[in-house]
């Protein structure tokens, strides 16, 4: 109790010194709080984000479909089988089918995916029921065959519209090939842009009644994949159709949090460091300047022991103070942050993962526990360190100041 | 009547490296101090005036000989008996006084106490006590900063005097002090020396002390030369 007590009056009557050290420590503790809840916030939005609009509560896969590889399109569609079909129809899961195929904005080429969906399917976010908007020569869902000059109606994301420079209510053609290998193309409309955090569902891609996407590749009641929705449930497996479920399906995007975890972690190392070397030195320096001052409580009898746990005590007490202090100021500034976000620059949702215009941090009560003790440690070791060396000072060196 | 000694030194050497060789700071001391003496060790700059203080102190041990502190042979305690010997039994007055810097007059005063885990009533009664010997009643919240030489060397006697210590050690109390200052603070310290019986050893070469001194001692190259009590 004593080294708390002596500890205490040492730090409040250094005054300023003190509380430079302080102040330091607690803007690394809120830093490295406020820099980990922005990581877990964008984590825990990108979760929601990629749930809501890409990987449902998870999908079945035709077998030959690959994301990565878009020259197994061709191969990657079929038959829909009766147990999804039931699924389908009941709403709980919705199918997706998905075709390679160019869009010439402006006489230019692009190349795209084109993915049939149902219109009033609810089980992703994607705003398909846009895509049931009655064209006078020719209804929703209508093929090409049926085409009386009208546009088809599509649905793209806002990544998509930048990069094709298209808006709402342009018309450009597209082309496609079907099962057979045959070119053909046709004027699409866009009817709807939509704004989404997940890239995976935008960028490069045109939305478009599953029917027409059906009749345009010659490919009827097929389909590529399924999204399945919160209210379904199966045990049984589906032949020719491999299940992937949620935790697959974000196990990208987990990993590349994980990445920047660790990539954060430096910048968390850096922080630290530089708030231990304002420590370390603060206390290498008392050690020094303070030799008379250690002589003197040797002399009035105080133990080797009781000295280094002063000195100890002393400079784990500036962890202490920081909490209190980045308490004061960095409560507000979190909590403020957790109601506004943090608003990202422009572009960066151009780096192809899901991140949203503002992120919002979340901070767990693991993170500042784990951040206030990992801070008292280090503080606490790299404050023993130079008290260590009192121990092999002579008291009567220490009372005339020498330097050892 | 015959008095019981409380310091006992007996063939006591004590030698220093000096590069490849030694230097004897101290050749065969045998001195004894008894209950309420007010005795200086005198003698030129490099005589051991100092070391025989800090070992008397158990600040420093004997190469060879013993010094016997309160029954106590400071050469076989341990760092923590010798931490208790000076917390219990000893006070401590410097030349540059060794205030602590960051604490207040009353902090510095009652430094030893918290030492002695005294309650705080306890603590504020010796405090105030010690302060009134000394007459720094009203300066209990400066900071030696704020204080002249002397009234920082009076800070440094209560300090040393507040727990009531058997043995005060003063190692040129006075040196960097006016007559003046020097003269009150002598005064003090033979006041309470015949108050409370405390023991005073000073190490000195001052002749303003030495003119206090019920006792002095006269050391030359580590010996010593001159025994004499001084009656007043």
């Amino acid at each position: 109790m004593i080294a708390f007590k002596l500890a205490w009056r040492n730090l409040i009557g250094a005054g300023l010194r003190t509380w430079l050290n302080v102040f330091v420590l607690s803007f690394i503790y809120i830093l490295i709080i406020w820099h980990y809840g922005i990581l877990d916030g964008w984590n825990h939005q990108a979760n929601i984000d990629m749930k809501a609009w890409e990987a449902g509560n998870g999908q079945y896969w035709q077998q030959n479909y690959d994301p990565y590889d878009f020259f197994t399109l061709e191969e990657s569609h079929a038959k829909i089988p009766e147990v999804l079909q039931k699924a389908s129809s009941e709403g709980v899961v919705t199918p997706i089918l998905i075709s390679q195929a160019s869009v010439y904005p402006d006489g230019r080429i692009q190349s795209m995916l084109l993915k049939g969906i149902i219109p009033d399917q609810k089980v992703v976010a994607i705003p398909s029921a846009e895509l049931d908007t009655e064209s006078e020569a020719m209804p929703a869902g209508s093929p090409p065959a049926e085409r009386t000059g009208q546009e088809i109606p599509v649905v793209i994301g806002r990544r998509m519209a930048k990069s094709c420079k298209l808006k709402e209510g342009d018309i450009t053609t597209i082309r496609w090939r079907d099962v057979n290998g045959t070119f053909d193309a046709a004027e699409v409309k866009v009817v709807k842009v939509f704004n989404c955090n997940v890239p995976n569902v935008d960028a490069g891609q045109m939305y478009i009644h599953i029917n027409t996407l059906r009749e345009m590749m010659q490919a009827p009641g097929e389909a590529t994949m399924f999204i399945i929705g919160k209210d379904f449930e199966m045990n049984e497996t589906v032949s020719g159709w491999e299940y992937k479920d949620y935790d697959f399906l974000m196990s990208e995007m987990n990993e590349m949090m994980k990445m920047k975890k660790v990539g954060g972690s430096f910048f968390y190392l850096i922080l630290m460091l530089l708030a231990m070397l304002a420590i370390f030195d603060t206390q290498v320096l008392s050690i020094f300047r303070r030799q008379k001052e250690i002589g003197t409580y040797i002399a009035m009898g105080m133990t080797r022991t009781q000295v280094v746990s002063l000195f100890t005590v002393e400079g784990a007490m500036h962890a202490i103070l920081a909490v209190i202090i980045g308490a004061i100021y960095g409560i507000p500034f979190l909590l403020w942050q957790m109601k506004t976000g943090m608003t990202m620059p422009a572009g960066s949702d151009d780096m192809g993962i899901a991140i949203a215009e503002s992120i919002f941090p979340v901070y767990g009560v693991g993170l500042i526990i784990t951040t206030v003790l990992l801070v008292l440690i280090i503080t606490t070791i790299v404050s023993y360190m130079p008290a260590r060396k009192i121990s092999k000072m002579k008291p009567t060196d220490a009372l005339k100041g020498k330097i050892q | 009547m015959e008095q019981s000694s409380i310091i006992t030194i007996k063939e006591l050497i004590k030698r220093f490296p000096v590069g490849k060789g030694e230097f004897t700071a101290l050749n065969g001391i045998n001195l004894a101090f008894n209950t309420g003496e007010f005795a200086g060790i005198v003698g030129p700059s490099g005589s051991g005036k100092t070391t025989l203080l800090n070992i008397i102190g158990s600040l420093d041990t004997a190469t060879e000989g013993k010094a016997v502190v309160m029954g106590q042979s400071t050469g076989d305690l341990t760092t923590k008996s010798a931490a208790k010997l000076r917390r219990m039994h000893l006070g401590f007055i410097f030349q540059t006084y060794n205030l602590l810097p960051v604490y207040t007059v009353y902090e510095n005063v009652e430094f030893p106490l918290l030492l002695l885990k005294l309650s705080d009533s306890e603590r504020r009664k010796a405090v105030n006590d010690a302060l009134e010997w000394v007459g720094l009643t009203d300066k209990i919240k400066s900071r030696p900063a704020q204080l002249s030489g002397g009234e920082c060397q009076r800070v440094a006697i209560a300090r040393a005097m507040v727990k009531k210590p058997e043995i005060v050690l003063a190692d040129e109390p006075t040196a960097n002090l006016d007559a003046a200052n020097s003269h009150n603070i002598l005064k003090m310290m033979l006041k309470l020396n015949e108050e409370l019986k405390t023991t005073f050893i000073f190490a000195t070469h001052d002749d303003k002390v030495i003119k206090y001194l019920k006792r002095k001692i006269t050391l030359e190259d580590g010996k010593v030369v001159k025994d004499e009590f001084i009656t007043k």
